[in-house]
């Protein structure tokens, strides 16, 4: 499927839950054996500074900015209850921004040799030197002070294949008992990350991923789960598949219903891929440009009550780096409250073409997006999922969202399709699975109707960033059609 | 070096226990432009180089890749691809088997004109600065954008059954947008194509072809009008798509169906499975009688960014009829799934994003053969019914039944001409029934082989460039209208 449009920058891993903190998120760490990828080394502080200056020393440009990046990761997918891909990474990164006379450049590498270096720095001028000088063009900002956070787990850092490939036995026998078939992943790896520039700035950031997605097929039914978190200790494969298993059994001959304006109980992975599309709407770009769906709506009550949104990356359930692509400390924002469009999120650039702060969103430069708040933190509620169910009368659980894209991005409307586990509520009970859905829906209009909401948790989806989002029950949520399965 | 340092990997992975290898080197080099309202937005040059190595070993598969290009690195990445198959086997179920292919030593380069990293990049941000200007002059546009894309893979492939594969493709693109913010609404128009414009495997010639400051104008001045058109209809209606939008449709309801892998489960937790199960195959009515769609990865089919030599497992570029007359006739493979229809070939569909990416089955160039009216023909012949232009939105199932598109632009089609503009068009459908509904496809004149450069799939995700040629084509009573409606 062609994919929609969205920046990454600087965010890394996610989490859905989070225990202890790593008591040395930031110390260098010896090689070990056996790990996600062979022969893993972490950079230190002290390397990172080191490759920094040796850019420094290569680059005679007014301003140098150099990122360092390095992942290691590996995925074990597996299908038909057998592993059937199994995978490992590791790249190192090494991307150069200059500044000569406001006009400014970057140039990416993963060849670390000298040569290679100096001839990153040399591209990055030349393509600095190549264009008009921009007015608009900040100098670098100069050495600021960071909020630690700590995401990085040893064990994560170092889970094995034969670590991932004893959960995927086990899930597949629970799935060969059921008389099921499961397919999925089961991922594992540590990313690292340096931001330093020619003004002293340095910030640097170390996180550990691992995240298990299942979904267990019968002929005529599926269901699914996905977790992910820092801590792979926080994964608990068997208890996805139980949860995915249960949804296949009790999806199986799905009715059909008409479509229409229908009660639905969105679980957190579904709120999650519709609220997700948001995120870039609160940025101070998007807003100049007119293209933010809160254009003309700052101040104005345009969702429910019950709807409060912060930005918040030091969150205890979020996940990434506590600075943006400039280096620049991130903010805790507050931006939707209580139903009002209340603060957007600004670059510096931005912050001072619409003559405010900037808030420690910003992508790295040179874009032309921005900036984007990218940990969401949605204020949840006491509701639990059954709870929702006792007391719906007549209405549709969404287990998984699909396929979303925008269809009228002022109004925020959006279409996909439901997936996976999509269920009648009757009367205050599961009554059966349903073929899926097609909507097209207002996320706006959504958030305005909604009646309970659940705790908010971090959840996991496909199409948005995971993010920190209860479950919802929404009252006249609009399906269009309904497709054949 | 490439040679070598495939040859480094093949060793070790053997050594180590590997009943079969293939190492895929790559060097990708990758410059993106792009201008936002008469300031250049993105500037930048990227490189990646390192090695991907994949193995069988205790019959399953394993794969690693490193960029530590030393005989040292690129040994631990093939003894941890070795690793991991064994780590696999632990979950097997049956041995890996694949249909053979032959040892190819071979070079393949794609033939362009004018190198793009050899034009000054003056030169390109000049032609891009120039087509904003000219849409920044229309009064009511609130957003203009260009962007232009250029890539260069070099890749060195083999494989422990001799083959040597060197392949040097060359891409660019580019394209224009401008965005009119008015009431409560926003609408864009898109040059040549909308999210990036045209890309193909070719040199900058592509590019200056393009006309991007030419088309400028036209393009800012159908966003403002937008404003002022009047909504496209609801309800069943003839419809007749524009070439690159009936490529996009061909992608999703045609390309991604016919993946083997999804029809045999491997896709099924995320980018999901295929209503064009096995039994299928050279029985299902997928179209109407003018309906003829192929996968062709050859050179002489136009070049496509599903354009190649040999696939990512060094099987050899191919053309296979995916719907022949209307009837369902192929499925893309490798060779690995080709053994589940029967094949003794792979359908060379193999591919990767980058050295650090598994090859999976991916679209090569699907595209739909031209068919013989004039698109001025076409027009006159329809009495009523709507002509959408370059897509907005576009969904479809996990199953690839049930769909809806939204373009850009539409016009109204009375009594045999192109009327008024029309607003916020969108159609939905069923895949078989739509593409049965199909009663004329316009010719070779009118016939474009697209490329679509953001295609995702697979876990870790990956982008890949696919090619679809398409001419505009008319369908019958179809729904338009879904996505707008206020029930």
């Amino acid at each position: 499927m062609p994919q929609k449009v969205t920046y990454s920058g600087t965010r890394g891993f996610v989490a859905k839950k989070k225990t202890k903190p790593a008591k040395n998120a930031h110390a260098a760490t010896p090689r070990k054996s056996g790990s996600a990828v062979a022969g893993l080394h972490l950079l230190s502080d002290a390397e990172f500074r080191r490759i920094a200056e040796k850019i420094f020393k290569l680059s005679d440009a007014d301003e140098t900015e150099v990122e360092i990046g390095m992942t290691s990761d590996a995925l074990t997918r597996f299908a038909n209850n057998t592993i059937h891909q199994n995978v490992a990474e590791q790249v190192l990164n090494v991307s150069v921004r200059t500044v000569l006379d406001g006009r400014t450049a970057r140039a990416t590498t993963n060849k670390t040799d000298e040569d290679s270096l100096r001839r990153v720095v040399e591209t990055a001028k030349t393509l600095a030197r190549s264009q008009p000088r921009n007015p608009d063009s900040l100098p670098m900002p100069g050495p600021q002070k960071y909020t630690k956070v700590a995401r990085y787990f040893e064990n994560t850092a170092h889970a094995t294949p034969a670590d991932r490939a004893r959960a995927v036995v086990k899930v597949a026998q629970l799935a060969e008992k059921n008389k099921q078939t499961a397919a999925g992943i089961f991922a594992t790896g540590v990313t690292q990350f340096a931001i330093a520039n020619s003004r002293g700035l340095f910030a640097s950031h170390r996180q550990t991923r691992a995240e298990f997605s299942i979904t267990i097929l019968e002929s005529d039914s599926s269901g699914w789960a996905k977790s992910n978190s820092p801590d792979l200790a926080q994964i608990d494969p068997v208890a996805l598949a139980k949860s995915a298993s249960e949804k296949s059994a009790a999806s199986r001959k799905p009715s059909e219903v008409a479509p229409g304006k229908w009660t639905v109980i969105l679980e957190p992975s579904a709120a999650l891929d519709l609220v997700g599309f948001l995120f870039y709407d609160f940025a101070g770009t998007a807003m100049a440009d007119q293209r933010s769906c809160f254009n003309r709506r700052m101040g104005k009550r345009v969702m429910g009550e019950n709807i409060s949104l912060h930005d918040d990356a030091y969150h205890p359930l979020q996940s990434g780096a506590p600075f943006d692509g400039e280096g620049i400390p991130r903010q805790k924002i507050l931006l939707v409250d209580k139903g009002v469009p209340t603060n957007l999120v600004y670059s510096r650039a931005t912050a001072k073409k619409m003559k405010t702060k900037p808030t420690g969103h910003g992508l790295p430069l040179p874009n032309d997006m921005g900036e984007a708040p990218m940990n969401l933190v949605f204020t949840g509620g006491n509701s639990s999922l059954d709870e929702m169910v006792r007391s719906t009368e007549n209405g549709i659980l969404v287990t998984r969202v699909w396929y979303i894209r925008d269809v009228d991005p002022y109004e925020k409307l959006l279409t996909g399709m439901t997936r996976d586990g999509t269920f009648l509520v009757r009367d205050g009970k599961l009554a059966g699975g349903l073929r899926n859905f097609r909507f097209n829906q207002s996320v706006l209009e959504m958030l305005s109707n909604v009646e309970l909401l659940g705790p908010s948790v971090r959840a996991a989806g496909e199409e948005s960033f995971d993010m920190v989002v209860p479950s919802m029950k929404v009252r006249n949520f609009n399906f269009s059609e309904v497709t054949k399965f | 070096m490439m040679r070598d340092f495939a040859n480094w990997a093949l060793e070790t992975a053997k050594v180590r226990g590997a009943t079969y290898a293939d190492a895929r080197v790559m060097d990708i080099r990758l410059r993106d432009l792009s201008t936002k309202n008469g300031q250049v937005g993105t500037l930048s040059e990227s490189e990646s180089y390192g090695i991907g190595i994949r193995v069988i070993a205790q019959g399953s598969w394993g794969f690693a890749s490193t960029d530590r290009l030393t005989r040292e690195g690129i040994a631990a990445c093939a003894a941890h691809a070795v690793s991991i198959a064994k780590a696999s086997a632990s979950a097997k179920l049956r041995k890996v088997e694949m249909v053979p292919v032959a040892a190819y030593q071979d070079t393949w380069q794609n033939p362009y004109i004018k190198d793009p990293f050899q034009i000054p990049i003056e030169r390109q941000l000049d032609l891009l600065l120039a087509a904003d200007r000219e849409m920044s002059r229309v009064k009511g546009v609130t957003v203009s954008e260009t962007s232009m894309t250029l890539r260069r893979i070099e890749q060195f492939f083999a494989s422990s059954i001799g083959s040597a594969i060197h392949q040097i493709k060359m891409q660019s693109g580019a394209g224009i947008c401008a965005t009119a913010f008015a009431g409560n609404e926003i609408q864009k128009r898109s040059y040549p194509n909308s999210f990036g414009g045209q890309h193909m495997l070719a040199g900058y010639e592509l590019v200056e072809s393009l006309d991007l400051v030419g088309n400028a104008p036209r393009v800012a001045e159908e966003a403002v009008a937008l404003h002022s058109a009047a909504p496209s209809p609801a309800g069943p209606h003839t419809l007749i798509l524009d070439s690159s939008q009936l490529g996009l449709q061909i992608h999703e309801s045609i390309g991604h169906p016919i993946e083997l892998d999804r029809v045999l489960g491997m896709e099924a937790n995320f980018a999901g499975m295929s209503f064009l199960t096995l039994e299928k195959l050279n029985k299902l009515k997928y179209g109407s009688e003018i309906v003829n769609v192929v996968a062709d990865a050859r050179l002489e089919h136009g070049p496509g960014l599903g354009t190649f030599g040999y696939d990512d497992e060094g099987v050899p570029a191919q053309c296979t009829p995916i719907i022949s007359d209307g009837l369902f006739t192929g499925y893309l493979s490798n060779r690995e799934t080709a053994i589940s229809i029967g094949e003794k070939t792979s359908g060379g569909t193999m591919r990767t994003e980058s050295w650090n990416r598994l090859p999976i089955i991916r679209m090569t160039n699907i595209s739909i053969l031209p068919g013989t009216w004039r698109f001025d023909d076409l027009i006159a012949d329809t009495d009523g019914g709507v002509y959408m232009e370059t897509n907005r939105s576009w969904s479809i199932d996990d199953r690839r039944y049930q769909f809806q598109f939204s373009t850009e632009i539409a016009w109204e089609i009375k009594g045999g001409k192109k009327t008024r503009m029309l607003k916020n068009p969108s159609y939905s459908g069923i895949t078989t029934e739509f593409w049965n509904s199909c009663d004329a496809i316009c010719s070779r004149e009118d016939w474009t082989l697209w490329g679509t450069p953001n295609c995702g799939k697979g876990q870790p995700m990956q982008t890949m460039g696919t090619g679809h040629g398409a001419a505009p084509a008319r369908f019958r009573n179809i729904k338009l209208g879904a996505a707008f409606a206020k029930p």
